[in-house]
């Protein structure tokens, strides 16, 4: 059941009070989270660097402007509504499409229907801060809804899957994929249900998964296998990623990034206190790769160097053969 | 760097909030545990006497050293009298005046004295006794007798002893019952043998004071002898020539003189009673420290009014559920609702004890998450359904202080002492939980959320560790030091180490 502390130190592996103490707190200054907490910002953050982001329909920012939600997304089929200061995937609704016979009635990414004053609602209690960090009014954001790529097509149950890079001090240093399940309602969230799937740095192929603190070799719904995946542009995604130092300044960051099956790599979202299953995911803690970075730490790198620097120093030591682009 | 400050500051908390505690133990007597109590006697002296036509002047003496015991304080009642006190030869004097007075008077005066065996007081080394002037026939007896008695002793105390046995025979030798024809009383008797041990160039005194047994009406002064054998002065019964002092005998006055002395009264009377009772240490110790002038005493948490007193002894323990609180978090890993809602709920138990307390809040919880679903269906604003919320909490609470007060169970009406904001954003809490991570994560949560509470309870209901604190507030900067170390624990939390537990095999 339990394991000790030694062998889980000896194993590198990152604890929460170690994560806060020694990295967040010491290299995330609390006066640059919102360029994270907020999605808005970060958009318009990763815009301005030339990043690739999914299109922002409308910003609902105060209960009166809730009825402008039906003109926002009047000539869309499908969009996403999401918090801007949520946290954990909370408050999220993903619209694929409408109802054949009324077009107030919007079919929900599990095939259920909701009306738009359902949705109105929702943007409401979002609008009120319901889902925010602070508990502060916060605003909601209606974007683009992505169509992933069909790679995951085997590996995920509605929803959308995500990468997530933890990025140290601009260095890619560990990713993983997460795939929705049923239980975890088409989110990709691990505390919710999602499968995390670790991946080779050097090669993007994905490795084995975690359901919960589980090992889980094949998707609970789907039953294909997780590990074996090749992730379409990885070199660009890690490009992205380490990008995203110099976008926030945050030197301990979780990228998200969803590959658009049209679009390609997009950034989704950026975590400050990005959580640590990711580890168990790829079966590795991430304190030795920390050292090493700290050990090679150039500030003067470009975002291109630091990838590659992740892509040879973090590959698993089962590759042979590195793939360059 | 960081890291050097917190211990830097961690120490130094520590050290000021020890040295402050050991003092206030140690040096000013504060009790480590509750509810200790030391015997305190009162010993009242009422001096009554008729007045005479004109000024009146009354001296008492009174107790100066007091081997064995310490005063709290000491206080006269005396109607229109002018009050002072001085030193005499015989030690202290407590003097009364008035200038005109009318029929019968009565003065009293008071102190109370606890035992203390490390009261001990520097007495003054006397000098040798010049060799009093005694007539004939007495001269020659006292001298057969210093000669015979130093034949057979060695020393100042087997002396004093041996002159003792020799006068307390039954059947005395003609020269002791010579002495002893005058001495009726025992006084008189200690009288003579201090005059004898003049003689002999021995210091001696008799001291009186009283035997302190329980409850006494009317005390009588009790005769002893105290002789000084060059270094200290030593104590002997006068009826034995035993070298003791009775277990509990508090010094009143010492030498020959008269103890009351009243000019422009007569038919002068002095009665002495004595009262046995208990004072909470806590106070005798806060007097004596008040009398030795530590200011420290008058930041004391016993000084504020009785009820300010009831509310701080529950806020002293909130650090200590904190303490608690930083523990399951950071140390084992456990999740609650709130930072700090585990130790409101904590406070609340102390109303209510644990048991009913875990009953009221479940039974409140689960009946305000059902009707929160309920309101969920009308889509109600944020603010307004939290409202709503609360209003339907404080109708449960009432509802359910009406029925168990009708079952005849008085636990149910202390349910009002729930703060009912607190479990209004529990249930909002436990709804979003429930909504968006499902059931499982909203119980895990609350029942996270209520051992943390009951964990804190447990911790912040010992008797002995309130009493400390609120005694000893400074160890809150003890607690305050642990909590910034904990602060500064980067190690693994308990569990982690079964999350992680997939990474073993590496």
């Amino acid at each position: 059941m339990f394991i000790t502390p030694k062998k889980l130190h000896a194993a590198g592996v990152l604890g929460v009070n170690e994560r806060n103490a020694d990295f967040i707190m010491r290299l995330n200054p609390r006066r640059l989270y919102p360029r994270v907490d907020d999605k808005v910002l970060t958009k318009k953050l990763a815009l301005a660097a030339g990043m690739a982001v999914p299109d922002l329909y409308g910003v609902i920012g105060n209960q009166g402007e809730v009825r402008r939600f039906a003109d926002i997304v009047t000539v869309r089929e499908s969009f996403v509504v999401k918090p801007a200061q949520g946290s954990g995937g909370d408050g999220i609704i993903v619209v694929t499409g409408r109802s054949a016979r009324k077009r107030d009635a919007f079919r929900l990414s599990n095939g259920m229907l909701i009306s738009r004053t359902e949705i109105e609602f929702q943007i409401s209690n979002i609008v009120s801060g319901q889902y925010s960090l602070s508990g502060n009014p916060d605003k909601a954001l209606i974007e683009y809804c992505v169509r992933f790529d069909p790679v995951f097509a085997d590996v995920s149950y509605q929803g959308v899957p995500d990468i997530r890079v933890i990025v140290y001090r601009g260095y890619p240093v560990m990713a993983m994929v997460r795939l929705p399940t049923r239980a975890s309602d088409g989110k990709a969230n691990l505390h919710q249900g999602a499968v995390g799937a670790g991946v080779d740095m050097g090669s993007g192929e994905t490795l084995g998964g975690v359901l919960r603190n589980d090992i889980a070799d094949e998707h609970p719904d789907t039953g294909a296998l997780i590990a074996g995946l090749i992730i379409p542009h990885w070199h660009f995604i890690l490009q992205s990623a380490a990008r995203c130092y110099e976008v926030t300044e945050l030197g301990y960051l979780g990228v998200d990034m969803v590959i658009d099956r049209d679009r390609g790599p997009l950034i989704l979202e950026m975590n400050a206190r990005p959580g640590l299953n990711i580890q168990i995911a790829n079966r590795t803690g991430l304190a030795r790769r920390i050292a090493r970075i700290d050990e090679v730490h150039d500030e003067a790198a470009r975002p291109e160097e630091r990838a590659q620097f992740a892509r040879l120093e973090f590959a698993t030591e089962r590759q042979t053969s590195i793939p360059f682009i | 760097m960081i890291r050097r400050y917190v211990y830097v500051l961690a120490a130094l908390l520590t050290v000021v909030g020890l040295s402050l505690f050991v003092y206030k133990w140690r040096a000013l007597g504060f009790p480590l545990t509750q509810d200790q109590e030391t015997p305190v006697w009162t010993i009242e002296s009422a001096i009554q006497f008729d007045s005479g036509p004109g000024s009146i002047k009354v001296n008492l003496l009174i107790p100066t050293l007091t081997p064995g015991f310490r005063m709290l304080n000491e206080n006269s009642v005396s109607r229109g009298y002018g009050f002072s006190l001085n030193y005499g030869s015989g030690g202290r004097e407590a003097q009364w005046a008035i200038r005109r007075a009318n029929g019968p008077q009565t003065i009293y005066y008071r102190i109370p004295v606890y035992e203390d065996a490390d009261s001990d007081q520097l007495d003054t080394t006397p000098p040798f006794p010049p060799p009093p002037v005694i007539n004939e026939p007495f001269r020659t007896a006292v001298d057969v007798i210093v000669s015979e008695v130093r034949e057979q002793s060695a020393d100042t105390a087997s002396f004093t002893s041996e002159l003792l046995r020799r006068m307390n025979d039954p059947s005395p030798d003609p020269n002791a019952e010579l002495l002893l024809s005058d001495a009726e009383t025992n006084a008189e008797f200690v009288q003579t043998i201090t005059t004898i041990l003049a003689s002999a160039r021995i210091p001696a005194r008799m001291v009186r004071g009283f035997d302190l047994q329980g409850r006494q009406r009317r005390a009588e002064p009790v005769a002893w002898l105290e002789v000084h054998d060059g270094d200290s002065w030593r104590f002997f019964n006068p009826n034995t020539g035993e070298e003791s002092l009775p277990s509990r005998f508090l010094i009143w006055w010492r030498g020959s003189e008269p103890l009351v002395n009243v000019e422009g009264g007569s038919n002068v009377q002095v009665q002495f009673s004595v009262q046995e009772n208990n004072l909470d240490t806590v106070a005798i110790a806060e007097t004596q420290a008040a009398k030795q002038g530590a200011t420290l005493i008058d930041f004391s948490l016993y000084s504020l009014p009785i009820q300010t007193q009831a509310v701080y002894s529950v806020l002293l323990m909130i650090p200590i559920g904190a303490l608690v609180m930083v523990f399951m978090r950071n140390f084992i890993g456990i999740d609650t609702f709130g930072t700090f809602m585990p130790v409101l709920i904590a406070l609340a138990f102390r109303e209510t004890q644990l048991f009913w307390g875990l009953l009221l809040f479940t039974l409140l919880v689960a009946l305000g998450l059902s009707i929160r679903f309920l309101l969920e269906r009308l889509r109600l604003l944020l603010v307004p359904r939290l409202s709503a919320v609360l209003i339907v909490v404080v109708m449960l609470m009432l509802i359910i202080s009406l029925v168990s007060h009708r079952l005849g169970l008085e636990t149910g009406l202390s349910v009002a002492l729930f703060p009912m904001v607190i479990i209004s954003m529990t249930i909002e809490r436990m709804s979003v939980v429930w909504e968006e991570r499902g059931p499982g994560d909203a119980m895990r949560e609350g029942l996270g959320s209520l051992g943390v509470a009951v964990a804190a309870y447990i911790f912040m209901g010992l008797a002995r560790l309130e009493h400390l604190i609120f005694t000893f507030p400074e160890l809150l900067l003890v607690v305050l030091a642990i909590i910034l170390l904990a602060g500064r624990y980067t190690g693994y939390r308990l569990l982690e180490l079964g999350r992680f537990r997939a990474l073993a095999g590496d």
